[in-house]
Formats: C-alpha cells, sequence, structure tokens
C-alpha cells in the first residue's frame, strides 16, 4: 500500500488541476472541495514550520470572515466547518467555529447536520458550556421521525452530552429501546451507557431494561448491552449472579457459531462478543464457586475452539486464560491454560511473548511454578531489545522477588533503571525497588548501597514517602540496638564518602536525607570529629546550586552538630554569614543557632544526642508569657483573639461566650495561654523528631506519640538465609530446560554449542539465583509476597497506616528540635530570654498544673473501662440509675437474681458491658417474662429472658416485638424454639436503634406458647425506652471538637439554674457525665466541652459555662431535633437533683 | 478506549478522536509525546507501550500509524483486531484505501469510526451493518 501512496502523492498536483474544470451543479461542490483540497495541497507544499503557521493563520482568519458573515449559506458553513476541523487538527486554534458548529448542526439539511455534529463532536469536550446549547437540537432531533436524523442525535449523546442535562433526553432515549430499528436500540443502548459512566444514578431505574437489551433478537443490540454489564458487574457482581446462566448460553452460542455470519471476523466467530462475555464471567465467578462450576464447560470449550493460528483467537486464548485464573480455580482447567500460557511466552511473534510474560506476572501468585518452567525464556527476555518487553519481564521478576533472590532482581531493576529518561517509569520503579529493599535488605551495606542508587536517580522526581520512610527506619531502628547503630554508622560513613566526590551533583531530597543523617548520627563516628562533619556540610551550605529548601536541612544539621564539635569557628563562620542572608527561614535559622550557641548548656538540653525518637516536652501553651500578657492587659491592651474566634463573634454578634476552646485548635500563633490568665499547661508529646508539628503546618497539637505506632516487630536477624551464589537445588534440572529449548540449535553446529553453552552457562547461572525459592520445597513463601520470609526492613504495612497522618509532615523531619522552638516562638530574642529566665520557674509550675491536672477526675474519665474493671463493688456511679456493673457470670449470678444464671451463656459475652437492673415485665403462672437493657458501645441490646416456671414442656415459644415508628429492631438469635423444657430459660435479644429522636418512647411486644397439647397462649408487654439509652460518649479531642462545632448548624441554648448541691462546674459536669454519659472534652477555666453521640453516630456536642449558679448550656449537632431532647435531658438532671 | 490517533510517518496527524475529556493542552501534549515515541520504535517491536498509566497499543499501514490507547485490564491483542477492522472498513469504503482518503476524507473517516466504535466502546463488529449505516446516511443526504 505504501507504494500506492507515494505514487498517489507525487500525482497530487495533477489531481488537484483536474478537479478544478468540473463545471454545471457540481462546479460549486467542487470549489469547496477543493477549498479544503488546495489548503492541504498547500500545506503539503510548504517545508517549514514557519511558513505553514503563517498560512494557517491567515486561513483562519479567512475563515474567521466568513463564518459570521451573514451571506454565508449552511452549505459553505459546512465546507467551513470541514476547514476549521482540519486546522484544529493541526493544532490551531479554532475556538471562534465552536458555535458555528452548533448552529450548523441546529439549522442545516441532513448533510450540513451531520458535519455541524461531527465537528460539536470533536471541538468540544463534555464539560464545554457551549454544549448546553446543543441540548434543544438533540431533543427535536430525537423525536423527528427521520431515521438518520435520530442516529445523529443518539451518535452525538453517546459521545458528549452535559451531565446535568440528562433528564431532559432520557425518556426519549428510554422509549428508543422499543424502536423497530435495530440500529436505533443499538445506539439507543449506548447512549444509556455513556449515562450510566457520568451519572450512574440518573440510569438506576431502568437496569431492567438493560435485561431486555441482553435478551434482545439483535446480536448488535445484545453485544451493546454487554459493555453496560461489564461496568455494572465490576462494581457489584453479587447483583448479578443470576445472569451467569444466560451468559453462559450466550457464549455457548456465540462459540458454536450459532450467529449470523456477518459477525465472523476472520472465520472466528464474533471475537469482540466472545471477549466481552468471558470479562464478564471471569468477574461473576471471582471467588464464587457455585458460579465459577456453570462456566467450567464453556470455558473449556472456548480453550478447544480458539486453534486457528491468528491474532484474533489468541486475543479470545488470553481473555480465557485471565477468566481461568480469576474464577474459582480448577485444576484441569489451569492446566489446560497454563499450557496456553507457554504458547505465548514461546512464540517467536513479539507480540504474544509480551503478552505470555504479562499473563505470568499475574497467574505467577497462584502458580510460581510456572515461572519456573520459562525460567530461560525470562532470562532472554531480560535482555531483549525492545524496551517493553523488558520492563515486563522485570515486572514478573518483581512479583517473585524474596530474601534469596533480591540482590539479582534489585540489581537488574537498578540496571533498567538507569537507561530510563521517562519520568513515568522512573517513579514506578524507583518506589518498587524501595519497597524491596526495605523488605528483603539481606545486610546493612547492600541496604544503604540500594538506597543510596535509589536516592540519586529517583532524586526529585520519587514519591516523597521514599525518604520519609527510610530516614524513619533508620531512627527508629530494631530490636537489636548493636545492629541499628551498626546501619546508623554505616550512612553515615557512606555519605561521607559522597560528598567527598568532587564535582558530583546529588538531587536535593538525596541532600536532605544525607543532611538529617549526619545531623542526628555522626556522633557514631570515631575518626571524623564533627567539625570535619561541619565544614563538609558548610561546603553544601555555600554551593549554589543547593535550594533554599535543602539548606534549612544542613543548617538543622548543623545545629544539632554544634553542642558536639569543641571548637566552634566553623560554626561561627555559618552564624556570620547566614544571619545576613536574604533569605528570611535562613536567617531565622541562623539566628536560632546563634542564641543557642551562646548558651551552650541549654542547647545541649535542647539538642541531645541520638533522642531523635524520644518524646520532648514542650510547654506548648507558652504559659511562661502569662507576666507578659498580665503586664500588656494591665496596660489595657486587648486581649488576643484568635482569627476563628473573631470571625464567630463577628458572625454571631454573640458576647456572652467565648471559645476559648476554638483557641487551643485553631491557633496558628500558639497563644492560647494569655486568654486565661490562670495558665492551663498543657503537655503535649511533641515528638522531637519525626515530629508531627511541620515547619508548614500550624501547631495545632497532636497528642499522639509517634512512638505508638511504631512497634518493634519486624526485624528477624536471619542471618543464615544470606545468598550470594550459593543456591539451592531447583526441583527441575536446568539440563532438561534448556535442552527443550535449545534442542535444535544444539544439534545442529557442535563448535557453536562449546560457546553457546558458556553464553548458556552464565544464563543458567543467573536463572539459578533468580528463581531460588521458587522451588516446591520453599513454595509456602510464595514468591516472597507471604510474610514468613526475613522482612528485615518490614515497614511498610505500617506505612500506610500511618501515611495519613504523617506524609503531611514530611518537612518536619528538617530541623527536629530546631523546629518546635521556631513553631512557638514569635519573637525569639523574648522567648530566649524568657526560657533562661524563666525555666526552672516555668518547669515547676507545669509539673504542678499537670498533677492538677491528674488528680482531677474529670478531665478523663474513661467511665465504662473503669468500672468494667473494678470488681470491687464499690458504690456504682450507676446505682441511681438503675444500672450496675457486669462482673464475670459467676458473681453475676449471686447478686442478680436466681433466674438469671441460666441465662449465663450469654452473658458471658455480654460481659463488660453495662446493664440494667432485670426487670419482670409479665408473667403467669406457667412463664416470667424478664427484661433488662444492655449498652453496648454500638448499639442498645434488648434482652428478654422467659422462665419456664412449669414442670412441663412447652412448645413453640415465640416471641416478637411490634415494628414502631422510631425504632429500627434486628433480632440477634433466633427466636422461634420448637419446644422449651420444663424449668427451663430462654432469653431473645433485639438490637435496637433509634430512627429519630425522642424522649420517651413503648416498645411493645408479645410472647406466645402452647402448653402440652392444649391451646396456645399469649401474653402482651411492654418496656420503655428513653432517649439516654442511645446515648453514649463521644471521645474526641478538643481540636475535633473545635472543627465539629464550626460544622454543624442546629444550636440550641439554655440558661440553667443550677442546683445548690452542684453549684461548681465540675460537679456540673460530673452529674452530666454520669446521667446522661456525656464525655468531658476539656474544661476551660469556667467553660466545658462536652461530647456525645447518639446511636449509631449522631454526634452532639455541648458547651456549658457557668455565670454563678447559672450554667448556660449550647448544644450544636448535625441532627436538627437532638439538641432540643438533650437540652431536655439536661434540665432534668441539673435542676432536678 | 480513551483516544485513537492516526497520524503520518512524517508524524502529521490525519484523525484524532478523544473519549475521555481532555483540555486542548494535553491532548497536545500527548499526542506530541506519543508521536515521537511511537515513530522512534523499530518495526521488529511489540506493538504495545506502556506510556504513563496507559497502554498504547499502534499498527503501521503503509504510511499511517494507528494508535489506541486502552487501560491495563484491557485485551491488547483484541485492540490491534479493532484496528485492522477499521481499516477493513475503510478500505471497503474507499475500495483500496490510501493516505491520500483519508486525508482528504476525513470526514468521511470520522463518520465510519463513529459506526463502529461509539463512546469508547465497539459499537458494531459486523462488516456489512457498518457500511449499511454509513450508506443509508450517505445516500439520504444526496437526496
Amino acid at each position: 500500500m505504501s507504494d500506492i501512496v507515494e505514487k498517489t502523492l507525487t500525482a497530487l498536483p495533477g489531481l488537484f488541476l483536474q478537479n478544478q474544470p468540473a463545471g454545471g451543479p457540481a462546479a460549486a461542490k467542487a470549489s469547496f472541495s477543493s477549498r479544503l483540497g488546495g489548503l492541504i495541497r498547500g500545506i503539503t507544499a510548504l517545508t517549514s514550520k514557519h511558513e505553514e503557521e503563517k498560512l494557517i493563520q491567515q486561513e483562519l482568519s479567512n475563515l474567521k470572515a466568513t463564518v459570521s458573515a451573514p451571506t454565508t449559506t449552511l452549505k459553505m458553513m459546512k465546507e467551513c466547518m470541514v476547514r476549521l476541523i482540519y486546522c484544529e487538527m493541526l493544532g490551531y486554534d479554532a475556538s471562534f467555529g465552536y458555535i458555528h458548529a452548533i448552529k450548523l448542526a441546529q439549522q442545516g439539511n441532513l448533510l450540513e447536520k451531520r458535519v455541524g455534529y461531527l465537528a460539536v463532536s470533536l471541538f468540544l469536550h463534555e464539560n464545554h458550556e457551549l454544549l448546553l446549547l446543543l441540548v434543544n437540537t438533540v431533543v427535536k432531533d430525537l423525536q423527528s421521525t427521520n431515521l438518520v436524523e435520530v442516529c445523529m442525535a443518539l451518535t452525538i449523546v453517546s459521545q458528549i452530552f452535559p451531565r446535568e442535562m440528562i433528564p431532559a433526553v432520557l425518556p426519549l432515549i428510554e422509549d428508543k429501546l422499543q424502536h423497530s430499528k435495530e440500529i436505533i436500540r443499538r445506539k439507543a443502548v449506548l447512549a444509556l451507557y455513556k449515562f450510566h459512566l457520568i451519572a450512574p444514578n440518573q440510569v438506576q431505574h431502568i437496569h431492567i431494561k438493560f435485561r431486555k437489551a441482553l435478551c434482545d433478537r439483535d446480536v448488535g443490540v445484545m453485544a451493546a448491552s454487554l459493555h453496560i454489564y461489564v461496568r455494572m458487574i465490576k462494581e457489584n457482581s453479587s447483583g448479578y449472579k443470576d445472569l451467569t446462566g444466560s451468559f453462559v448460553t450466550i457464549l455457548k452460542q456465540v462459540v458454536g457459531g450459532k450467529l449470523p455470519v456477518d459477525f465472523n471476523y476472520h472465520s472466528v466467530p464474533a471475537p469482540w462478543l466472545q471477549i466481552q462475555l468471558l470479562r464478564i464471567l471471569g468477574l461473576l465467578g471471582k471467588d464464587d464457586q457455585r458460579t465459577s462450576e456453570l462456566m467450567y464447560d464453556v470455558l473449556d470449550e472456548s480453550l478447544r475452539r480458539a486453534e486457528l493460528n491468528h491474532n484474533v483467537t489468541y486475543a479470545i486464548l488470553f481473555e480465557c486464560v485471565h477468566t481461568i485464573y480469576s474464577i474459582y480455580p480448577k485444576s484441569e482447567l489451569l492446566e489446560k491454560a497454563a499450557k496456553c500460557i507457554g504458547k505465548f511466552v514461546l512464540s517467536p511473534k513479539i507480540n504474544l511473548k509480551y503478552l505470555g510474560l504479562k499473563a505470568l506476572t499475574y497467574v505467577i501468585q497462584q502458580d510460581p511454578a510456572l515461572a519456573l518452567q520459562h525460567q530461560m525464556t525470562i532470562i532472554e527476555c531480560l535482555d531483549h531489545p525492545d524496551p517493553i518487553i523488558k520492563r515486563e519481564t522485570l515486572e514478573l521478576l518483581y512479583r517473585i522477588s524474596n530474601a534469596q533472590n533480591i540482590r539479582v532482581i534489585v540489581q537488574k531493576m537498578l540496571e533498567y533503571l538507569h537507561q530510563s529518561k521517562e519520568e513515568y517509569i522512573i517513579v514506578n520503579l524507583v518506589g518498587k525497588i524501595a519497597e524491596l529493599a526495605e523488605k528483603y535488605a539481606p545486610d546493612n551495606a547492600w541496604f544503604i548501597q540500594t538506597m543510596n542508587a535509589v536516592f540519586s536517580v529517583g532524586g526529585d522526581v520519587m514519591h516523597p514517602d521514599i525518604p520519609n520512610n527510610f530516614l524513619r527506619l533508620l531512627a527508629e531502628g530494631f530490636d537489636d540496638e548493636t545492629e541499628d547503630q551498626q546501619l546508623r554508622l554505616y550512612a553515615v560513613q557512606s555519605y561521607l564518602t559522597l560528598l567527598d566526590m568532587e564535582n558530583v551533583f546529588y538531587p536535593q531530597r538525596f541532600l536532605q536525607v544525607m543532611s538529617w543523617v549526619l545531623g542526628e548520627y555522626s556522633y557514631l563516628l570515631d575518626k571524623q570529629t564533627p567539625e570535619e562533619v561541619i565544614n563538609k556540610l558548610y561546603k553544601l551550605l555555600i554551593n549554589d546550586s543547593v535550594s533554599s529548601e535543602t539548606k534549612t536541612w544542613l543548617i538543622a544539621a548543623v545545629t544539632k552538630l554544634t553542642p558536639q564539635a569543641h571548637s566552634s569557628n566553623i560554626v561561627e563562620r555559618v552564624i556570620q554569614e547566614f544571619t545576613i542572608s536574604l533569605d528570611t527561614c535562613m536567617r531565622q535559622h541562623a539566628f536560632e543557632l546563634k542564641h543557642l550557641h551562646e548558651n551552650v548548656e541549654l542547647m545541649k538540653s535542647l539538642l541531645p544526642v541520638d533522642k531523635s525518637c524520644e518524646d520532648m516536652v514542650v510547654d506548648a501553651s507558652l504559659s511562661f508569657l502569662d507576666g507578659f500578657v498580665a503586664e500588656g492587659l494591665s496596660q489595657g491592651v486587648a486581649p488576643y483573639k484568635p482569627h476563628h474566634q473573631r470571625q464567630e463573634e463577628k458572625l454571631s454578634q454573640e458576647k456572652v461566650l467565648r471559645f476559648t476552646y476554638l483557641a487551643l485548635s485553631f491557633s496558628s500563633s500558639g497563644f492560647t495561654g494569655r486568654q486565661s490568665p490562670a495558665g492551663i499547661s498543657l503537655g503535649s508529646d511533641i515528638s522531637g523528631n519525626s515530629a508531627e508539628t511541620g515547619l508548614k503546618e500550624t501547631n495545632s497539637l497532636k497528642l499522639e506519640g509517634i512512638k505508638k505506632l511504631w512497634g518493634k516487630e519486624g526485624y528477624l536477624p536471619k542471618k543464615e538465609s544470606k545468598t550470594g551464589e550459593e543456591t539451592e537445588a531447583l526441583p527441575i534440572p536446568q539440563e532438561s530446560i534448556m535442552e527443550n529449548v535449545d534442542q535444535a540449535k544444539t544439534k545442529k553446529d557442535q563448535c557453536q554449542v562449546l560457546t553457546q553453552s558458556k553464553e548458556e552457562k552464565e544464563k543458567q547461572l543467573l536463572a539459578s539465583s533468580l528463581f531460588v525459592g521458587l522451588g516446591s520445597e520453599s513454595t509456602i513463601n510464595l514468591l516472597g509476597k507471604a510474610d514468613n520470609v526475613s522482612h528485615k526492613f518490614r515497614r511498610k504495612s505500617k506505612i500506610k497506616e500511618t501515611k495519613s497522618g504523617e506524609t503531611a509532615h514530611s518537612h518536619s523531619m528538617t530541623c527536629s528540635s530546631v523546629s518546635s522552638l521556631s513553631n512557638v516562638s514569635y519573637d525569639e530574642d523574648y522567648y530566649l530570654n524568657t526560657l533562661q529566665d524563666r525555666g526552672d520557674k516555668e518547669l515547676k509550675k507545669f509539673s504542678l498544673s499537670l498533677e492538677l491536672l491528674d488528680s482531677e477526675p474529670l478531665t478523663e474519665l474513661p467511665l465504662v473501662e473503669k468500672l468494667s474493671n473494678c470488681n470491687l463493688s464499690a458504690p456504682s456511679l450507676f446505682a441511681d440509675n438503675d444500672m450496675e456493673i457486669f462482673h464475670p457470670p459467676q458473681s453475676t449470678a449471686v447478686s442478680v437474681a436466681k433466674e438469671m444464671s441460666l441465662a449465663s451463656s450469654f452473658l458471658e459475652e455480654t460481659t463488660e458491658c453495662i446493664h440494667s437492673n432485670l426487670m419482670e415485665v409479665c408473667n403467669n403462672e406457667t412463664i416470667s417474662v424478664f427484661s433488662y437493657k444492655i449498652w453496648k458501645d454500638d448499639c442498645l441490646l434488648m434482652v428478654w429472658s422467659i422462665t419456664n416456671k412449669s414442670g412441663l414442656e412447652l412448645k413453640s415459644a415465640n416471641l416478637e416485638i411490634f415494628p414502631a415508628e422510631n425504632f429500627k429492631i434486628t433480632e440477634q438469635l433466633g427466636c422461634c424454639l420448637p419446644v422449651m423444657e420444663a424449668e427451663g430459660t430462654k432469653t431473645f435479644q433485639y438490637s435496637v436503634q433509634m430512627e429519630k429522636p425522642f424522649t420517651e418512647e413503648n416498645l411493645s411486644g408479645f410472647i406466645n406458647y402452647q402448653m402440652m397439647d392444649t391451646h396456645s397462649v399469649q401474653m402482651e408487654f411492654s418496656i420503655n425506652l428513653s432517649l439516654l439509652d442511645f446515648i453514649r460518649p463521644l471521645k474526641i479531642s478538643t481540636e475535633d471538637f473545635g472543627k465539629l462545632w464550626l460544622s454543624f448548624a442546629n444550636d440550641v441554648k439554655q440558661n440553667v439554674k443550677m442546683s445548690e448541691s452542684q453549684a461548681t462546674l465540675p460537679s456540673a459536669l460530673k452529674t452530666l457525665q454520669q446521667k446522661l454519659r456525656l464525655h468531658v472534652v476539656e474544661i476551660i477555666g469556667n467553660e466545658g466541652l462536652l461530647a456525645c453521640q447518639l446511636l449509631p453516630s449522631i454526634p452532639c456536642l455541648l458547651h456549658c459555662r457557668v455565670h454563678a449558679d447559672l450554667l448556660a448550656l449550647w448544644f450544636r449537632s448535625s441532627c436538627s431535633t437532638l439538641p432540643d431532647y438533650l437540652l431536655h435531658q439536661c434540665q432534668k438532671v441539673v435542676e432536678g437533683s | 478506549m480513551q483516544f485513537m490517533l492516526l497520524f503520518s510517518r512524517q508524524g502529521k496527524l490525519r484523525l484524532q478522536k478523544w473519549y475521555v475529556p481532555l483540555s486542548d493542552k494535553e491532548k497536545k501534549k500527548i499526542t506530541r509525546e506519543l508521536v515521537q515515541t511511537v515513530l522512534a520504535r523499530k518495526p521488529k517491536m511489540c506493538s504495545f507501550l506502556e506510556w504513563r498509566d496507559l497502554k498504547i497499543v499502534y499498527k503501521r499501514y503503509a504510511s499511517l500509524y494507528f494508535c489506541c490507547a486502552i487501560e491495563d485490564q484491557d485485551n491488547e491483542l483484541i485492540t490491534l483486531e479493532i484496528i485492522h477492522r477499521y481499516v477493513e472498513l475503510l478500505d471497503k469504503y474507499f475500495g483500496s484505501v490510501c493516505e491520500l482518503d483519508i486525508i482528504f476524507n476525513f470526514e468521511k473517516a470520522y463518520f465510519i469510526l463513529d459506526e463502529f466504535l461509539l463512546g469508547g466502546e465497539v459499537q458494531e463488529t459486523s462488516k456489512k451493518n457498518v457500511l449499511k449505516a454509513i450508506e443509508q446516511a450517505d445516500l439520504l443526504q444526496e437526496c
């Protein structure tokens, strides 16, 4: 064909000439098409890009004039559109024509309309605002009696349509599903598919119609409906299991050649249809044996039928293999599929080889032996000239990596990495290498060197988690302290060597890692003094190619090393140079260093050696500034209000309440202490190092220390699994494989054999080092994905857990304690002085207030736990509320009524929960029904226990609860008992949820049973439930409280007079906590914050403030009625007692 | 399918169809990068490419490259056959198609594509049906 093209190209000018002199009615047409032709010819004739640009700009300005001229006919407009499309395709902006394209679609005859629609579909995207103008045209055309118009409208709808306008056309398109022409039905199905993609909710109601389309008598319509099914089944496979049979039948018919010959493609019956169906079956049969069993036969048949040696049969085979491996396994099929994969892998056709590798990659976890079978091919592919094949091979190796083959695999990956230039590949590969290195590193030196390679290549494009995880790993270490120290020492030494090299540039991220490690762990060095290290850092500091962010890391490292240094010349030089830096951040750090340097003792205590993981106690409330603040206030300075508070006050115009707690949670400067000169000091665990307080973060206090998140497991000092080249014996003899692969070759030429075998030997060696650990004897650690392999640096899983919390603080590593200093200080000089002057005094005060908080029982009363833990029958806090604590079953049996003992089997489950007293709800001569409530954390559990007092068996005892609109009741255990023994007890449990808030409500039901041979007896009972049964404490931090508070719209305020016995805030809160189960979040001065939730999860917040004997209550919740009800309850308890 | 591009050996774009909403700038960037990458590949190399998170399937017919972007879980081989079927359709419509047919009648090429693929999915696999639909539309236009 290329020949033809070349020929035609040369004949091109002639062709155009021929076109021109045509006459008559064809003349107009010819002149139009030749205009496009002229344009194209003009462009092809040009040689430079510049000329082309000039020509097209000119063309565009002509077009612009033509399209906006009123005299332009639609016919001309159509021609203009075609040229505009052409110009856009060449990369020039033709947006002035968009509106005309829409007009053309609207006004033109069929011919013009078609071009108009085409232009619209090419010019606009589905979010384009002009698209709205098309909606009317589409609606009109959908209603047209002309089939072609309807088709065009459906075509455009299936390509681009504004989501918000779907309702305008949806009914019309639904109608089209019943159209007599199959082409219309087919296009309508595809339009609905499009809607399903962009707005699934809008087409939910027509799912039933999709089923009809699936059964359509026309194959095309049925095939179109499969697109929707693939999508829907992917989202929720369980909803479509009933269709499995139909899909299997369809596939059987297709494979059996029952479709019209039209649908054959190179004598393969409807391959597209087959592939869609196979994909659907794969999704349906996943992890579902019963469904999978339905499809084994047809899969077998598909495999058998696809025997033609044509691309399209391979496409079907590939999909078939994929399906077989995704569904519930059947060994026979797996065998056949494995054979199939072999065909792919060994194929000389490169496309098939690639797919073979791809298939291996995803089946490898299920069937590692398959990789062994093809190991020689895999080795060959590693050196394949096509980088795509190479990359897929590496992906495969990545999946089979384990502790034994890690060195070779990572080496191969690094080789590839060094050749790659594309950023996407680098980021991807670097991440994988880092993951493997952390997981399987055989020793320290290897680990550090690999990570060095990762950092130097991955540099500034790699995922920021990689350096962060690495540093965390170093800092936190493992179980073995000496091992940790060696790793750190090795890192320090290797970085110093790297920095010694001249004229080598490292990525900024790598430098940052280096500076942190050097700052923290240089003390481990024997030979080099801190001065030498500082000197190296200094060299980097004055290097212009180092970014200012990296420089802050560097200066932080210098700061950390300064207290260890004996002479300080170099430090003084740093101070001198950077206190006049133009970069304010640098200058600040330099000043900090300067001040610290002047006070060595303070510096040493602030920057302790090897304490990066220890928690540091920081007086974050800045209570030492209280004096200063008081002084200011007395001189008439307005008290500081944080931004949020100011805004809030402005909004609400409410002057009575002050949101002191908001200051705690939002303050961006941390001056909370000032407002309440009483000084509430808060100890926060700002862990000094991998600290939560990022440079760019606000100073919100994060109370959880990092230590808790990071356990110490994960290090298994498995030295014996050291590998090198010594390898385990492979289960399959190498020779035999080689013979298989190279049989023909080796027989041909003896001479070649010698050289080749040498080559082969190398490959064999490589193979043995790669596939070690894959043999049958070690299949347990399937490719290292199982956890029993020595995970030297196993951190990944945890990293994921904490990722969300910590990635944001990636900068925090920077300056450790220095940053925490600069965070809280707003006036360094003042701060430092105060720190010095008041240090001791404040510390005392601080610890005092800490004690105060400790001794104050209200600060944190984990009521439930405490209660359940206390086995002494100390006066129960719930005693006055008809509650008591569950002790282990034995003791319950003693303390509670006798009837309960028989229910002990049940009680075992519910011990540790608070429950109410047993209450008799109804009885007669034969049975008594008792009931009690168990206030579980996530629901209210109602238990009815029925005791048979008679000596006779009861038949079909049954308990039912009448449905009530306010509750949602779920049965916990089987409720109908066929027979109930004499003197027996049975319990029924229901979990009850509240649908909408109320104060009190009755829950009633009945019990019926049958005595031996007599009539059945029915008894009704009812029980009272109150709102409080559904209230649980909501344990949140002050910060979360602040956030929630602002997000809730429903609020209720009320002042309540407190009874005299509890006219203080603590006692009022105590009452609320005990009686209403509110959680006390925080007490600030005379204000208190409480939080609770209505089950299942409607939060409600309460802010209280005491004025003399008045308690101002302020509720906020996401539910509009809840605050009212709660207020009512609060009123009762506060005023009542 | 995410998009389909047709370009010549010289790197000139002949046809572009986008099934995902992208800005013009992105489209241009993608086109430029892909044309470069595909043209740089040797004839014996694999027809598949991993590019960003997409799979590119391309095939050369004479001086024209047909290039489709699919998602990772899609079947590469059947995509090659989609390309082939499209070429067959063009061939049948124009009568032994050549690059020039597509250059000068690119709107026709688009119409055929729209009858074959709709919204990124195969709409009709029967060659007869596709051509019938096109002819029907063409015929009505003439009168």
